[in-house]
């Protein structure tokens, strides 16, 4: 028995939350063999390497010319015919939205039951006890998973990566049997991101407003402040609701997850579905006019009032301050 | 060209969770309802897919007798016609509420021909599965691409463009083909006053299906503790200024 997790990697550089996946799979399996799957694509760098401490004993490479684009079908039919070969009792894998979707088509190509965004697993008397997540982080699920194969996968950022003393573990290629249709569905062209602005998921410091705003004239004074800052301008979901930015501009569940050192939130509430996606973020100051606003039982800091006073105010503050 | 889309009735959650003494279900006495944010999106794509090429749009949800006023908000907007496969408000695991709709699926398809397109959302706002469209589009035998932010139809296949980091990958599928979809796809317009009355006379078919036993099982829920934060206030209105750039400049950011 053992247990395989899927690993992603860009040129031999593993992401963090495939070693957070693997630091899940390794409590879970216990005394049995730790295996990890990955792509690679010609000659390029295996992760053999940046697997050392992770407790693998053998890294299996899927070759062919099918992974020289993302293909995720293409990567599940592999990841099905290697957890067949070594009797895998569980398959995990990163729950990163490619992650998910690769363990969904192993689901599906199993009809196994998939546990997605996991924080906590163990296995019990023929089967597996997860706790998951729900609402984006807000609510967790204790739950049972029926099935002789487990398929998981980790929630990023919730699991902290732990190492042992392992070295790199081998690496075995291999060339799975795919299928005609797993070979079709790969990505056919790749779109740069829009240039211009701070990318709002890698900023260090986001700025955001609220319903509070007032209108889309309202984010004049947070652009503004943002701009001191050099900072990324986002935006709460009832603002793109609203049509006052758009939704690349979106923190939150179902926008854009961030994790900045500092995030001020002007004139937002705290719903959960705003929390889910600034959780990450080291420092909160809230901007509310309102003490009992949930936002300051998550936040370090508040100030009480009209943001429409306090931002300007801030900016003249923050341009005095550097002029002295 | 014929579309079905998929959506969930969730709650809106608000400010805090909270949930029914036996932990089993978030408390819904005082919140409202909506259908998931990503499947919002679906239903206004699949009216605007219709309304540019002609055809039917068929909304479908398993979920409670309530979740009538769901496929009523989608046939307001412009829906043609809706199934509710009706539970007893017990969950279903993603295994089986994707049985029960490939069971619709089928049955329509015989009866009227195929759908061309089957919209999901990417994950619902409620459980986060991220699985049912595509263990349907498993049973189906069809392509599907996931997490969208643009659907393009044209002459027999679908542009799909999918965001990930530092762009967008894009797969071209051949019809018939499944799509899961991400807010931020469309603004979903309001329904209009005579659009809802419109909605209150379109047929909508009622079925009741049997829940299989879950293999995915709840067996409880926890509401995670919180860091237990107690904000420090600065200050307040304009006055605090001064001493929020003090604590800027403490952690380095001015």
């Amino acid at each position: 028995m053992s247990v395989l997790v899927y690993v992603e990697h860009a040129a031999g550089v593993v992401d963090e939350p495939s070693l957070q996946a693997l630091t899940l799979a390794r409590g879970l399996a216990g005394g049995d063999a730790l295996q990890a799957v990955c792509v690679r694509v010609g000659a390029t760098q295996s992760p053999a390497d940046a697997l050392a401490g992770h407790g693998v004993e053998t890294l299996h490479a899927a070759a062919g010319e099918a992974f020289a684009a993302h293909a995720p079908c293409a990567i599940a039919e592999a990841i099905v015919e290697l957890s067949r070969r070594l009797s895998a009792s569980a398959v995990v894998g990163p729950g990163t939205e490619r992650g998910n979707e690769v363990l969904a088509h192993v689901a599906g190509l199993l009809d196994l039951p998939l546990a997605a965004n996991c924080v906590a697993a163990a296995s019990s008397d023929g089967g597996t006890n997860v706790t998951r997540v729900r609402w984006g982080g807000s609510l967790l699920e204790v739950a049972r998973v029926h099935a002789p194969t487990a398929l998981l996968t980790v929630q990023p950022h919730a699991v902290p990566i732990e190492t042992t003393s392992s070295g790199a573990p081998a690496v075995e290629t291999f060339t799975p049997t795919l299928s005609d249709a797993a070979l079709a569905l790969r990505v056919a062209e790749r779109l740069g991101a829009a240039t211009g602005g701070i990318s709002l998921a890698d900023a260090k410091v986001v700025v955001s407003g609220g319903r509070g705003a007032g209108s889309a004239e309202g984010f004049a004074i947070v652009e503004e402040l943002a701009g001191l800052l050099g900072a990324a301008v986002g935006c709460s979901r009832a603002v793109t609701m609203a049509g006052w930015r758009p939704h690349t501009d979106q923190v939150g569940q179902t926008g854009t997850k961030i994790a900045p050192d500092l995030y001020i939130a002007c004139g937002i509430s705290g719903a959960t579905q705003h929390m889910a996606g600034c959780k990450g973020a080291k420092r909160i100051l809230a901007v509310n006019s309102d003490r009992e606003a949930p936002i300051l039982a998550s936040a370090d800091y508040a100030v009480i009032g009209d943001m429409h006073e306090i931002v300007p105010a801030l900016s003249v503050a923050i341009r005095a301050a550097r002029s002295s | 060209m014929r579309i079905l889309v998929a959506v969930k009735r969730v709650p809106m959650t608000g400010g805090r969770i909270v949930l029914t003494e036996d932990e089993q279900a978030i408390e819904t006495r005082h919140l409202g309802f909506t259908i998931s944010p990503h499947e919002e999106c679906g239903v206004e794509e699949a009216v605007r897919l219709i309304e540019a090429n002609g055809g039917e749009s068929v909304v479908l949800t398993l979920g409670p007798g309530e979740a009538e006023e769901q496929l009523r908000d989608a046939m307001a907007i412009g829906i043609d016609r809706a199934v509710h496969l009706v539970t007893d408000g017990e969950e279903w695991d993603p295994q089986a509420t994707a049985g029960a709709i490939l069971e619709v699926i089928r049955e329509d398809e015989a009866a009227n021909g195929r759908f061309d397109l089957l919209l999901f959302g990417n994950e619902s706002a409620d459980t986060g599965g991220y699985q049912v469209g595509i263990r349907i589009a498993h049973a189906l035998g069809r392509p599907i691409a996931t997490g969208l932010k643009a659907v393009t139809v044209d002459d027999g296949t679908v542009r799909c463009e999918q965001e990930v980091a530092g762009g967008r990958d894009v797969y071209v599928l051949p019809l018939p083909a499944v799509v899961t979809v991400k807010e931020g796809l469309n603004l979903p317009r309001y329904p209009s006053v005579p659009g809802r009355l419109r909605a209150q006379r379109k047929p909508l078919e009622s079925r009741s299906p049997v829940r299989p036993e879950p293999r995915l099982e709840r067996l409880r829920l926890v509401v995670p503790e919180g860091e237990g934060k107690q904000a420090e206030i600065l200050g307040e209105g304009a006055a605090a200024a001064p001493r929020v750039v003090e604590v800027l400049q403490q952690i380095g950011v001015v």
